[in-house]
């Protein structure tokens, strides 16, 4: 079977006052069905690496070299209508503000079903049924009255949900979420988690999930791909990247998430702050921030080590362990 | 872990805000040109006596209408036969000034009602703005051409004019820009730290609201030139024989099918100079952005 | 190691044992106003009766989810704005009549969220820092700006000049921190001081306050909606809901076993960490409620699985239990005579339905 998405030596630059080099050789596939995190820090390029996908980036400023291929079709050669129905058709998005991706004069049920009739060009009536059987899907209360409802109107759960609604409606193949629960609260976040992992299943689609937040991805992903400075430094399922981490990057945001910190004692924090990306790396970018950094982590790049079927660890350190055994 | 940080901090030159904003703007060729041409336009103003050319006021009923190019007069005579090179230039000296006064004057009023209105809010925000918007009932135009005829023709009177109608627009940008500034952080956070209200206008307000007023202000000054003109033009505000661009377009519009060319004349000076004060203040205003 | 407070600290007046600042019944409801002739239309009840203390040289953390007046009680703290009834306390002396809000602020100073937005982008941050020192007459307010920069681990040669979009958000924090230290506070208030941060430098600036808190003996109240970090950093912690407190007490007693059915909610939906045990129901089911129009009773009756017609009624006073006495909670399960069918039998909520 093809895979779902796959990505091959993706770049992408941005040239402004100074050129951003935001994603550096990404390779990077993902399965028919798979829930994968991209986790990382801002600035990481997971999100440029989403709306280089849907080829939002601004064509003027950036530049995207590599191969982005979505069921075996090349998405860096789409255009015009081919490129409008590749998005929020085979690939929609989740965004972190709701308030902001959905249109504020639109009445919610207006805004799905119009997308479905645009899409999928049936009729009206049969947009409207869709529309209403999303909202009942992503579990709004009283569908019916939530239809001609704006989405000022709703409360942050619920407008999230709709979110979702609209992104399902046309039933694609991938979905990108953006942080989609990073502004709400803790007991809603979890809600809208639990609501994401039940229609990945019932819809059977891929999904990449990115955030910052090491717990969400614990709970939602069956697999993680840990970015910095635009790449990505180890893949691998979630309980291999949980239990057993072997980037020191990965091992240092673990601590820092505080799970087990002893109350008061000193945090093992990673010293320093990311690296400025106005060069392509030419050595480990996290060297100078790295505990364990030796002369030839700052001499080249690292190698790219294969510690099993689909686990992969960027580090010099990882490529010694395996010699030594 | 703070010593890490450090060292990889670069090398620091300190340097004014103001001295950033130079240097952005330096780099925008265009806002530079328009400086320019700007520049030259006023330094041959205010210099104008000191020029070698013609008296502006020296009619000849023989040179009369003369095109562009003629020997003794470069942008040849108008109606009257009298120096258009000359009264382009002495011209510029009063519409200059007419555009730029009272939006200097407008400046100074509409800022300190905006930044009043927005600072302290409640009632005393509510009577001054809707004073303000009383005035926004009228088109601007109009509104100048009711006070200047009301007041009288006279370089004086269109000065009043024209600064009483660009003081609610004014008003109403500082007083949004003020609003927006109030309620930031970092004014809570002096507030938190014991300043009191006009210590707190001064160092954290002012600062940061003059500079998006002025860069409003500044794109007002062409339509305040354009507007001026148009008084003139309308013969509500400066009187003949002064130079003045918008009325030496008004006399010359009988000569539009004898010489054209001269008679366009005055119509493209204020063109060329609206269009440089505007892209002027657009490049300032993309200049004094902070966060590049 | 003892700390040694900053130069011209307020002195301690009523030693250990008095709470540094006790708040009692603190109300503040903000009116809504709707309409073409701006009537209010309704009022926003952001902090509805809240009374704690905070002891000398605590870390006393408050967590609670958007609209539960966390924030609104910083400000309170603080003097920014004024409560509509109830007192604040600083070291023994009221607030207003013994003592006056500029003397509050020397006592008292805050940290934001918005590391950008709390800084005024036109001044450097070196400006930014001795501003308070300088309008209050403290002394050479430039050299201790420096000294707050060195504490709070920038480099004054470095950055002292500096404009706050030069830096990095964990770096303007550090100056956010400075410039709070610069007044000599003995208590900070942190409102979600760390939250906009990336992890790697939150476990640094974590790091920094428990080192500046120890040096310096300051006490905290640091607000924030993640559960580990404040269990990480405090001793004790407030949860509010809608405006009330539901539950106080000592941080690993808490953590241990919650009191309150919403504090038990708001921990199970915290991330297990643990890809074998995911959360499967959530806790809660919608949004939290609008402080608009809270429900009477209990606040949280209506999305309680504990709900009985007495909650809906009948408000819960916090009441303390357990051996130490110091852990309380607002719920009628605690009060053997509320008439609650839990009542009296050590009952303790379960977050997730069984």
């Amino acid at each position: 079977m093809t895979a779902l998405l796959e990505l091959d030596r993706l770049n992408v630059t941005f040239h402004g006052e100074q050129t951003i080099h935001a994603i550096n050789d990404l390779s990077l596939r993902l399965e028919q069905g798979e829930m994968l995190v991209l986790l990382g820090e801002s600035g990481s390029g997971k999100s440029v690496t989403l709306k280089t996908l849907l080829r939002l980036l601004p064509p003027a400023r950036s530049r995207v070299q590599g191969g982005i291929t979505v069921n075996g079709a090349d998405i860096l050669a789409l255009s015009g209508r081919k490129l409008q129905e590749y998005r929020g058709g085979e690939v929609s998005m989740v965004f972190q503000e709701p308030a902001l991706a959905l249109d504020p004069v639109y009445r919610i049920g207006d805004q799905i079903a119009e997308a479905v009739r645009r899409k999928k060009g049936v009729s009206r009536a049969e947009a409207r049924a869709t529309a209403l059987d999303m909202l009942r899907r992503v579990r709004i209360p009283s569908p019916e009255r939530r239809m001609s409802n704006f989405p000022h109107e709703l409360s942050g759960g619920m407008r999230q949900r709709a979110m979702i609604a609209l992104a399902l409606a046309c039933r694609p193949r991938l979905l990108l979420a953006d942080e989609p629960t990073t502004a709400l609260d803790a007991t809603v976040q979890i809600q809208i988690l639990l609501l994401l992992r039940e229609l990945q299943k019932e819809f059977g689609m891929g999904v990449i999930f990115v955030t910052h937040d090491i717990g969400v991805a614990v709970e939602i992903s069956d697999r993680i791909a840990v970015m910095y400075a635009g790449q990505i430094i180890e893949e691998g399922s979630t309980h291999e990247i949980i239990r057993d981490p072997r980037h020191p990057y990965t091992q240092g945001l673990l601590a820092a998430n505080l799970h087990d910190a002893a109350p008061g004692e000193r945090l093992e924090a990673i010293p320093g702050v990311p690296p400025a990306l106005d060069a392509k790396p030419v050595a480990c970018s996290f060297s100078p921030r790295c505990p364990h950094a030796q002369p030839g982590c700052r001499a080249d790049l690292p190698p790219v080590v294969s510690l099993g079927p689909r686990r992969h660890v960027s580090c010099l350190l990882a490529q010694q362990d395996i010699a030594a055994q | 872990m703070a010593v890490a940080e450090i060292e990889r901090a670069p090398a620091f030159k300190r340097r004014g805000y103001w001295a950033g904003v130079a240097r952005r703007l330096m780099r925008d060729r265009v806002a530079i040109l328009c400086l320019a041409i700007l520049a030259a336009l006023v330094l041959s103003a205010i210099f104008a006596p000191l020029l070698p050319i013609q008296d502006p006021y020296q009619a000849s009923m023989v040179a009369r209408l003369k095109p562009i190019g003629t020997a003794g007069h470069p942008l040849g005579t108008d109606e009257q036969g009298r120096d258009m090179l000359a009264r382009l230039i002495y011209g510029g000296r009063l519409t200059l000034m007419i555009g730029l006064m009272p939006v200097a004057i407008a400046f100074f009023i509409g800022s300190t009602l905006g930044i009043v209105a927005g600072y302290i809010g409640g009632r005393v925000n509510t009577l001054i703005m809707r004073s303000i918007d009383v005035f926004f009932a009228f088109p601007s135009v109009l509104l100048a051409i009711a006070i200047s005829g009301a007041l009288g023709a006279g370089i004086l009177n269109s000065l009043v004019s024209l600064s009483v109608v660009f003081v609610p627009p004014i008003t109403r940008v500082a007083e949004s820009v003020t609003s927006a500034v109030r309620s930031a952080d970092y004014i809570e956070a002096a507030r938190a730290s014991g300043g009191n209200a006009l210590t707190i206008m001064r160092v954290h307000v002012l600062g940061n609201v003059l500079g998006p007023i002025f860069v409003y202000a500044s794109s007002l000054t062409s339509v305040c030139m354009i507007l001026a003109a148009g008084l003139s033009f309308l013969g509500v505000g400066v009187k003949p024989p002064e130079p003045e661009w918008g009325l030496m377009l008004n006399t010359l519009r009988t000569a539009i099918y004898m010489n054209p060319m001269v008679a366009a004349l005055p119509g493209l000076m204020i063109f060329v100079t609206s269009l440089c004060l505007n892209l002027l203040s657009d490049g300032l205003r993309s200049a004094m952005n902070v966060k590049e | 190691m003892t700390p040694e407070p900053l130069p011209d600290t307020l002195p301690d007046i009523g030693g250990p044992a008095q709470p540094l600042v006790t708040c009692r019944d603190l109300r503040k409801h903000f009116p809504v106003k709707g309409g073409i002739l701006g009537r209010q239309v309704a009022t926003v009840h952001a902090v509805d009766g809240v009374s704690f203390e905070v002891r000398k040289g605590e870390t006393l953390g408050i967590v609670g989810e958007s609209g539960c007046g966390k924030s609104t009680t910083a400000r309170l703290l603080i003097g920014l704005i004024p409560p509509d009834q109830g007192e604040i306390i600083f070291d023994g002396r009221q607030l207003g009549e013994e003592l006056s809000l500029r003397e509050l602020r020397r006592g008292i100073q805050m940290v934001f969220q918005d590391s950008y937005a709390s800084l005024n982008p036109r001044l450097t941050v070196e400006d930014s820092i001795a501003f308070g020192p300088r309008i209050n007459g403290l002394d050479r307010p430039v050299e201790r700006a420096r000294d707050m920069m060195a504490r709070v681990g920038l480099e004054p040669a470095r950055f002292a000049g500096r404009y706050p979009h030069e830096m990095s958000g964990g770096q303007r924090q550090r100056v956010n921190i400075a410039r709070a230290l610069a007044m000599s506070p003995r208590l900070v208030v942190l409102d979600e001081a760390v939250s906009a941060l990336d992890k790697s430098v939150e476990a640094q600036v974590l790091n920094l306050l428990n080192e500046l808190r120890r040096d310096l003996g300051l006490t905290y109240v640091f607000i924030s909606h993640d559960l580990n970090v404040v269990r990480y950093i405090s001793d004790r912690v407030l949860v509010m809901y809608l405006g009330e407190v539901v539950e106080i007490g000592p941080v690993d007693e808490v953590y241990a076993a919650q009191a309150h059915p919403y504090t038990a909610s708001l921990f199970a939906a915290m991330p297990s960490m643990d890809p074998d045990r995911r959360t499967l129901v959530p806790p809660l089911s919608g949004d939290p409620p609008n402080p608009i129009d809270p429900p009477a009773g209990c606040r949280f009756h209506t999305r309680c699985r504990y709900g009985e017609p007495i909650c809906a009624t009948t408000k819960p006073v916090l009441r303390s239990f357990g051996e130490s006495r110091a852990h309380c909670a607002a719920c009628h399960i605690h009060d053997p005579a509320s008439g609650h069918s839990l009542s009296g039998k050590d009952f303790m909520p379960q977050g997730l339905p069984r």
